[in-house]
Parts: C-alpha cells; sequence; structure tokens
C-alpha cells in the first residue's frame, strides 16, 4: 500500500516552481532518506505531505486522500529555523501544548493526555526531560524532546525535517539509530531529510533526492549515481565509493559537507550564556 | 505579638479611603499583569509590550485634549497599536526598529498633546509614574470591567497561544492560524498595559508586566505553576510596594519597581547556574542507544 503519492503534482511558491511534474510513490514501512541541496525543496515536501501547500497542477495523496491540516496519523519534526529562546518551560507542558492545540479555550490534560505524553517520552527515552526546562537541554535533547512529541498519539507517517542539524557527530547517529529502531518495531513510514548521504545509509530503504526542481526515488545504487544526481544538482557531479562512504562531488568538492553548516557551538554558547 | 502589631498596622492603613482603592486597585491591575505578562515573557515580545505603554502616553494625553477620560485613549490607542503590531507580522528583524521608532514617536505626540493642553502638565507626571492614591472607585470599576474583559480573551486564546508561543511551524502544521493570534495576543497584552499604567505609570509598565513572570520562570517550569506563581508574586509585589510606601512616604511606584527589580535577581541567583554536568550525565544514558 502506497503512503504517499505523488501524481505530476507541481508545487510553486511564489511563482518559483519548487517541484516540477513530480511522481512518486513512497510505501508502508519505508524508510525514506530526503537529500538534495539546500533549497532543494526538502521543506516544501513535507508541507505539501502536510497540507500546508497545495500542488498548482497534479495531485498529491496520504494514505489515499488529499492531506489535510492536523492529520493526526502524521508525526512532524519541523526544521528549527530559529535558535529557540531560552524556554524556562519543561519538556512535559513543552510537548502538552500539541495536544489538542488548535482548540481554542484554557488548556486541560485528561488522565488519557498525561498517559499518552509519558508513552511519548518513554518510547524514545526522553523521560528524564519531562521535569527538565528546555533552556537546560542540550541540542541533542531537545531534538529528542521533538521526537517524543512527533510520535505522540502514534502517528503512522514520521516526517523529520534535517533533525540532525546543529547536533555533533555521536547525536546523530543516535537520532537515526532511535528513528530507525522505532520506526521499524512499528511499521512506521519514515522520511527523514538530512545533509549527508552517509550516515542514514544504515537506516533507509530509498533515497529521495531533490534538486532542481526534480525528484528521483530509488535505492542508493540506482539514484546516487553521477548521471542522476548531475541532472538534480545542474552540475557536474562525481560519486565516489571509499571505505564504504559515498562521496557525492562537484569539481572535487564534497558538496555534502560544503552545505552543511555546524551551528552547533554558536549555539551551545548562547544556551550557556542564558542558562 | 509581631503578628498583633502587624494588623493593627494594616487596619491604621485601612482606615483610609485612598488606602483601601489602592490595594483594590492595585490588586486588580498586578493580577492581569501577571498572568499576560507570563506569555509576554514566554513569547520574547516583552519589547512590545513596554512600546505599547508609551504608545498609550499618545493615547491618554490626546484623548484629555479632547475632552475624554484618559483611559479611554489609552486603551484605544494601545489596542489599535497592537492590533497593528500583530498584523504586521513576524518579521521579528524589521520590527524591533520598527516598534522602537513608533515608541519615540508616540511619546513626541504625548508631548505635543500636553503642549496644547497646559493645565494637564501635572497629570503628566501621573501618567508616565502612575498614582495609585489618587484612584477613585469609579476608576476601580473601569479596572474591573477591564480586568474581565482581558482574562476572559486570555483565556479563550491560551490554548493555541501556548502552542503558538512554543512551536510556531507545528502550529502552523496543526492548523492554528498564527497571525490571529499573535494579534489577539498583542490586543490583550494593550490592555493589560492600560490597567498596569493606571498603577505604575506607562514608564513602569516593566516592574508588573515582565518583573514578576520572570521571576516566576525562574522559580518554577511548569507552565500551570509558573502561570499562577506570576500573578501571585506580582500581587504580592503590588501590595507589598503600596504598603512600604504607606510607611516611607517613598512613590508607591517606586517601591513596586524596586520589590520587582529585588526579586527577579533574588530569584537569578536562587537556582545555581548549570554547570555542564548535565550533559555528562546525558552521555552517559546515551549508550543504550549507539551501539
Amino acid at each position: 500500500m502506497n503512503v504517499i503519492e505523488f501524481d505530476h503534482a507541481t508545487i510553486r511558491i511564489g511563482g518559483h516552481v519548487i517541484l516540477a511534474d513530480t511522481s512518486l510513490a513512497i510505501k508502508h514501512g519505508e524508510f525514506i532518506g530526503v537529500l538534495g541541496p539546500n533549497g532543494a525543496g526538502k521543506t516544501t515536501l513535507m508541507r505539501a505531505i502536510l497540507g500546508l501547500l497545495r500542488p498548482s497542477t497534479g495531485s498529491i495523496s496520504v494514505f489515499g486522500r488529499t492531506p489535510r491540516r492536523g492529520d493526526a496519523a502524521i508525526g512532524y519534526v519541523p526544521q528549527v529555523r530559529t535558535v529557540m529562546p531560552d524556554l524556562r518551560v519543561r519538556g512535559f507542558d513543552f510537548i502538552a501544548s500539541s495536544v489538542r492545540g488548535d482548540r481554542w479555550g484554557p488548556p486541560m490534560l485528561s488522565r488519557a493526555d498525561r498517559k499518552m505524553i509519558d508513552d511519548s517520552l518513554a518510547a524514545v527515552g526522553a523521560r528524564d526531560l519531562a521535569e527538565r526546562p528546555l533552556s537546560d537541554m542540550s541540542g541533542g535533547e531537545r531534538q529528542r524532546l521533538l521526537l517524543a512529541q512527533a510520535v505522540l498519539g502514534e502517528p503512522r507517517l514520521l516526517l523529520l525535517d534535517e533533525p540532525l542539524i546543529s547536533l555533533d557527530q555521536r547525536y546523530q547517529e543516535t537520532i537515526i539509530e532511535l528513528v530507525g529502531r522505532f520506526a521499524r518495531d512499528r511499521n512506521i513510514t519514515v522520511l527523514f531529510s538530512a545533509h549527508e548521504l552517509n550516515q542514514l545509509i544504515g537506516a533507509l530503504d530509498r533515497v529521495l533526492y531533490l534538486g532542481n526542481g526534480r525528484a528521483a526515488l530509488g535505492t542508493v545504487a540506482e539514484v546516487v549515481t553521477a548521471p542522476v544526481l548531475s541532472q538534480l544538482y545542474g552540475a557536474d557531479i562525481d560519486v565516489v565509493h571509499a571505505d564504504g562512504h559515498i562521496f557525492v562531488l562537484s569539481r572535487g568538492r564534497d558538496v555534502e559537507r560544503s552545505d552543511h553548516l555546524h551551528d552547533d557551538h554558536a549555539h551551545d554558547h548562547d544556551h550557556q550564556r542564558h542558562a | 505579638m509581631t503578628i498583633m502589631l502587624t494588623i493593627t498596622t494594616i487596619n491604621a492603613m485601612l482606615d483610609y479611603d485612598f488606602m483601601r482603592n489602592a490595594f483594590a486597585a492595585a490588586g486588580v491591575a498586578a493580577v492581569v499583569s501577571g498572568l499576560v505578562g507570563y506569555f509576554l515573557v514566554l513569547r520574547g515580545q516583552t519589547f512590545a509590550g513596554h512600546a505599547l505603554g508609551h504608545i498609550g502616553f499618545a493615547g491618554a494625553t490626546g484623548a484629555v485634549l479632547i475632552g475624554v477620560p484618559s483611559v479611554w485613549g489609552m486603551v484605544g490607542f494601545t489596542v489599535a497599536a497592537g492590533i497593528g503590531m500583530g498584523l504586521m507580522g513576524e518579521r521579528v528583524s524589521g520590527r524591533d526598529v520598527a516598534i522602537g521608532v513608533v515608541l519615540a514617536l508616540s511619546l513626541g505626540f504625548g508631548l505635543l498633546f500636553l503642549h496644547y493642553y497646559t493645565a494637564f502638565a501635572a497629570q503628566a507626571t501621573s501618567l508616565l509614574f502612575g498614582n495609585v492614591l489618587a484612584v477613585d472607585p469609579a476608576m476601580i470599576a473601569t479596572l474591573i470591567g477591564l480586568a474581565l474583559i482581558t482574562l476572559a480573551a486570555l483565556a479563550a486564546i491560551m490554548r493555541p497561544l501556548i502552542f503558538a508561543s512554543l512551536q510556531p511551524e507545528l502550529a502552523e502544521a496543526n492548523g492554528v492560524p498564527l497571525r490571529f493570534v499573535s494579534t489577539a495576543f498583542l490586543a490583550i497584552v494593550a490592555l493589560a498595559v492600560s490597567e498596569s499604567a493606571q498603577i505604575v505609570g506607562i514608564l513602569l509598565v516593566f516592574s508588573l508586566m515582565v518583573g514578576p513572570p520572570a521571576t516566576a520562570q525562574r522559580l518554577v517550569t511548569g507552565l500551570w505553576s509558573g502561570i499562577v506563581l506570576s500573578g501571585g508574586i506580582a500581587l504580592a509585589e503590588a501590595w507589598v510596594g503600596i504598603a512600604l510606601a504607606y510607611h516611607t512616604d517613598w512613590p508607591v511606584s517606586f517601591c513596586i519597581s524596586m520589590l520587582s527589580a529585588v526579586a527577579y535577581f533574588a530569584s537569578r541567583g536562587w537556582l545555581p547556574r548549570r554547570s555542564p554536568a548535565p550533559r555528562a550525565i546525558v552521555a552517559e544514558e546515551e549508550k543504550p542507544w549507539t551501539h
């Protein structure tokens, strides 16, 4: 069964074509690594699946119907665009804010709501974060809290937008391992966007490479090749296999690494200053 | 013995009409400020709150110039400005500068209005720094009415407001109308600022709207406990401030602003700074997931 289907879908933002005439199908239980240069449309793709953007032509279907906002079957970790401010709110309440957060009135949690939050924290090994304020958490802990939030209410599809950004290497592996295990155990479909392919290789079933308004979906062997990527990047790309790793090079430079902004140091200093 | 003395002192204080009025008015405004202020601090919009006070100065002086009670000029101007700021949207980068310019312009207009209504000059001080000892029962009724509207509106948008404040991207994905929520919230802040300004004046609005919530957030990290504590601290600071003013003959607004600052810095010292230790603990917990 296909969880996500794009049928000749074109998505524009402010006149710019982000995805042109794209058709693809993602099956139930697949772990898809979403890759591509900055601005290739990884976030746009996820927003379209969430029903926040509609295709100008063609159609998108998720679980066999047109995507609609607030679908409880989809768990979403948005890319953290801004460094979170000095939030003196404990992890539990941070997650609780999303429980029926679109309804009016003061927030009230039932016993079942509390259990659901406790369960999702436990599912990603984040119980210890329930009582700690966000201002005291490291980048990795915050990311894990967001993951707990995404698995709230047992969704069948997880959209994780750059969950590795600003994390150090070890934390990145932890998050990938955690998501992979969680998805396998519960047979959940995952779209995991990232800058670097190599870390994800062990976890993913197929890759979805975006670039130049186009998308290529397939196994690593099918997609991560010089001809396919050259087209997506709009430049001459070499793919070098070495030591079990795959390097995507443009004129000898590693395009994935040069894309990746390691801003975790600035982030941490900020965090220390506020704490 | 001490308790008896305290009760006697409080009784003596409450013998005066103006003191009873002051406690009532300050109590109402402080609770509203503390509750609304909690969200203002949570959202990192304290500067907007400050600016609304200054815009209210132009409204208040302008209203008097055309023969309308100053409080209504203040409410009208601040609410309009709050809605305007909300509609300007979330372009944070340019916004602080825009707010700063509008803030200065508003004080300028306030000065212009005062210039044309010279008899009002004495009241300028009470607008800027508050004059809670001159509050009459009609003003208390006005404050209570405004408080009920403010808190009802806050309760109505509270759930999406918290969601949008903590996780704007996810809130948007779940269908929360971000623009509407932030605009409605700034209108609510405008009402709270108008109330708070009647007690401590527009220049010291921060002492009731930012000090208590910031203190509460240092002390507790639960959402509800933070909200309740913020209202409680604001109330305590307002009342103790008035009592302190009664005994020392210092201005009430000074006493409240001092208590607000003392409480905030005490709360910062209260909890020791977190050392890098939590990271080390996390590293231990991380192991089961790695290999």
